[in-house]
C-alpha cells in the first residue's frame, strides 16, 4: 500500500528527527533558537549559489551555512552589537540575498515553496545517504562535545576556569548545527527547521531526569512527529513538512498535560 | 598558621599577584592601577559599592578578562576553584547535583559525598540541581570548587541570596575550609560587617584600591568611610577618625593608561 516515495520520506524524516532531537536539547538549553533560524534562512542563499555556480545544492547549502556559522561566531565575540540584532541582520539579509539571486537566474524556474516548506516526498536515494552520513557524523561529534557543552550551558566562565576550551567547543557546535540544518532543509524546509529542534526538546524537558534522557526522548518525540505528520499528510492530502510540524506541536501540547512526578 | 607567618612568606611565593592592573571599557576605567598579591592560606575580601569593579577584578585574576595594562602573575600550575556569582538554571534543567559536580572532571562517588559533607550539603548528592534553595546551591557550588583541591578559592559573592543567619554560617564555613584544605581565598562581598569575621585582609575597591589592611584597620580608614558614607557607621563596632591619613599617600594616585588621569570620558 505504501508507495516507495512514502518509505523514503519516512526514512528521511526519522533520520532527521534522530539528529534534531539531541541537537535541539542544546538549542533549547543554550537559547539558540534564533541562531538556528539564521542558519536556516541563509540556506536559501546556498541553494541560489548552487544553481548559479552549478554545484550540488546540498553541498552549496552546507558551505554557506558553515560560513555563516563561523562568521556569526567571530562577530558575536566582538560584541559590537547585541546578539539578537546581529542574528536578525544576518538572517534576513541572507534570506533576501538568496531570493534576489534566484530572481537573477533567468532560465531557471525553481520551486521556491519546496525549499521554504520542504519536499520530503521527493527525497531521493542520494538524499537519504547524505542525511544518514552527515547525521551520524554530527551525532558522533556531538557525543565527544557532550560534557563540555553541558558545562558551558550551565556557566560559561566556570567552564572556562575549569579548563574547558569554550571557544573551540562553541565553534564546533555551531558548525555541526550548520551541517544538521543543511540536511534538514529537504525534510521540513528552511522556514520550519527550527521547529524540529525546539518542539521535541521542549515537549519532553519536563519529563526528563537527565540531559541524556532528554536528548533521547526528544529524538523519540521527533520520530513520532514525523510518523504522525506523514500519516496525516497521506490521509488528508496536506503538505508534508508543515504536517510534521503540526504533529510535533500536538505532541508538545499533549505532553504538557502529563502531571509531573514529585 | 598565624598572620605574621603568612606575610613573611608572601614576598617570595605569592600564589597570584596583580600588578598595576588597568581595565578600560568604553573609554572608562573599570579598574585603575590595582595591585594585590595573594599568599598561600590567606583570606582576602574585596569590598566596595556597586560598580566598583569587584567582579571585574576577579575575572582579571581568573584570566577571564584581559587587563589593558599591568601584569597578572600566577605561581606555576596554580589550581583555582571558582564559585561564580550566580548560576541561572532553568527550573526544568534535568541535572542532578552529582552530575553537576562531575561535569568537568571525574571524581569517585566517595569524594563527591565527602566534599559535599565538608560544605554541609551531604544530603544533596542525588537532589536535582534546579530544585535547590539559594543557600543549598551556594554550598554545592562551593563544594564543586573544592573538588579540584585548589590552592586558591575564588568566590564571587558567596553568600548572595542567603539569610543573615545563613551568611554567618557560610563565612565561618569558608574560614574552616581554608584551614582544612589549606587554600587561599579571594572573595567578593557586599556585606561589610559579617564578612569581617573570617577575613585576614580587606581590600576596599572603587575602581582603584581605596584602602587595604586588616578588617580593624580598614574600618578606621577615612577612605572606607567616604566610600560607604555615614550610613555604615551604626554597623561598625569600631570607629575612630584617623587624623594621620593623607590622601597624597594613597597608592592609587596616577596611572599611565591612554585615558586621562581623572577618570573622565575620553572618546
Amino acid at each position: 500500500m505504501f508507495a516507495d516515495f512514502m518509505l523514503r520520506a519516512l526514512a528521511a524524516g526519522i533520520g532527521v528527527a534522530l539528529v534534531a532531537g539531541p541537537f535541539g536539547t542544546f538549542v533549547v538549553w543554550r537559547r539558540m533558537a534564533y541562531f538556528g533560524d539564521t542558519l536556516a534562512h541563509s540556506a536559501l542563499l546556498g541553494v541560489a549559489l548552487g544553481f548559479l555556480l552549478q554545484v550540488d545544492p546540498l553541498l552549496a547549502v552546507m558551505a554557506v551555512c558553515l560560513l555563516v556559522a563561523v562568521l556569526l561566531f567571530f562577530l558575536q565575540r566582538q560584541q559590537r552589537l547585541p546578539s539578537d540584532t546581529l542574528l536578525g541582520i544576518l538572517s534576513h539579509s541572507a534570506l533576501s540575498l538568496g531570493l534576489v539571486t534566484i530572481a537573477f537566474i533567468d532560465d531557471l524556474r525553481i520551486d521556491l515553496l519546496a525549499y521554504l516548506f520542504g519536499d520530503i516526498l521527493a527525497v531521493g536515494g542520494r538524499d537519504l545517504v547524505m542525511i544518514y552520513l552527515c547525521g551520524f557524523f554530527a551525532l558522533g561529534l556531538l557525543l565527544v562535545l557532550w560534557r563540555p557543552l553541558l558545562a558551558i550551558s550551565l556557566h560559561e566562565d566556570l567552564a572556562r576556569v575549569e579548563g574547558v576550551r569554550v571557544d573551540l567547543v562553541q565553534l564546533a557546535f555551531s558548525c555541526l548545527l550548520a551541517l544538521v540544518v543543511a540536511i534538514m532543509m529537504k525534510v521540513v524546509g528552511l522556514l520550519l527547521i527550527t521547529s524540529l529542534f525546539i518542539l521535541p526538546a521542549a515537549a519532553v524537558r519536563r519529563l526528563s531526569r537527565s540531559p541524556e534522557q532528554m536528548a533521547l526522548l526528544a529524538a523519540v518525540a521527533g520520530i513520532a512527529a514525523v510518523c504522525g505528520g506523514l500519516y496525516g499528510s497521506w490521509q488528508f492530502d496536506t503538505p508534508a513538512g508543515p504536517s510534521i510540524v503540526v504533529a510535533a506541536t500536538l505532541i508538545f501540547a499533549l505532553l504538557q498535560l502529563v502531571p509531573l512526578r514529585r | 598558621m598565624s598572620r605574621e607567618n603568612r606575610e613573611d612568606r608572601s614576598e617570595s611565593e605569592a600564589l597570584l599577584s596583580l600588578e598595576r592592573i588597568c581595565l578600560i571599557r568604553g573609554g572608562r576605567h573599570i579598574l585603575k592601577n590595582v595591585s594585590c598579591r595573594i599568599s598561600p592560606g590567606e583570606i582576602i575580601t574585596l569590598i566596595g559599592p556597586n560598580g566598583a569593579g569587584k567582579t571585574s577584578l576577579l575575572k582579571v585574576a581568573l584570566g577571564l578578562l584581559k587587563a589593558d595594562t599591568g601584569q597578572v602573575r600566577r605561581s606555576a600550575e596554580l589550581r583555582i576553584g571558582y564559585m561564580p556569582q550566580k548560576l541561572v538554571i532553568d527550573r526544568t534543567f534535568p541535572l542532578s547535583v552529582a552530575r553537576f559536580m562531575r561535569l568537568t572532571g571525574r571524581y569517585p562517588e566517595v569524594q563527591l559525598q565527602q566534599t559535599l559533607e565538608d560544605v554541609g550539603a551531604g544530603h544533596l548528592l542525588d537532589a536535582r540541581l534546579a530544585e535547590l534553595s539559594g543557600g543549598e546551591l551556594q554550598r554545592v557550588l562551593l563544594g564543586r570548587a573544592l573538588l579540584r583541591r585548589p590552592q586558591l578559592l575564588v568566590l564571587d559573592e558567596p553568600v548572595q541570596g542567603v539569610d543573615v543567619q545563613g551568611q554567618v554560617e557560610l563565612f565561618e564555613l569558608i574560614g574552616r575550609l581554608r584551614d582544612n584544605y589549606g587554600c587561599a581565598v579571594l572573595m567578593v562581598s557586599h556585606d561589610l560587617h559579617l564578612v569581617m569575621v573570617a577575613t585576614d585582609r580587606v581590600i576596599c575597591l572603587n575602581q582603584h584600591v581605596c584602602c587595604t589592611g586588616s578588617p580593624e584597620a580598614v574600618q578606621r580608614d577615612e577612605q572606607f568611610l567616604k566610600l560607604f558614607g555615614p550610613a555604615i557607621l551604626p554597623h561598625l563596632a569600631i570607629y575612630s577618625h584617623d587624623p594621620q591619613h593623607r590622601h597624597d599617600q594613597c597608592p592609587h594616585q596616577g596611572c599611565n593608561c591612554p585615558t586621562d588621569q581623572e577618570g573622565e570620558h575620553v572618546r
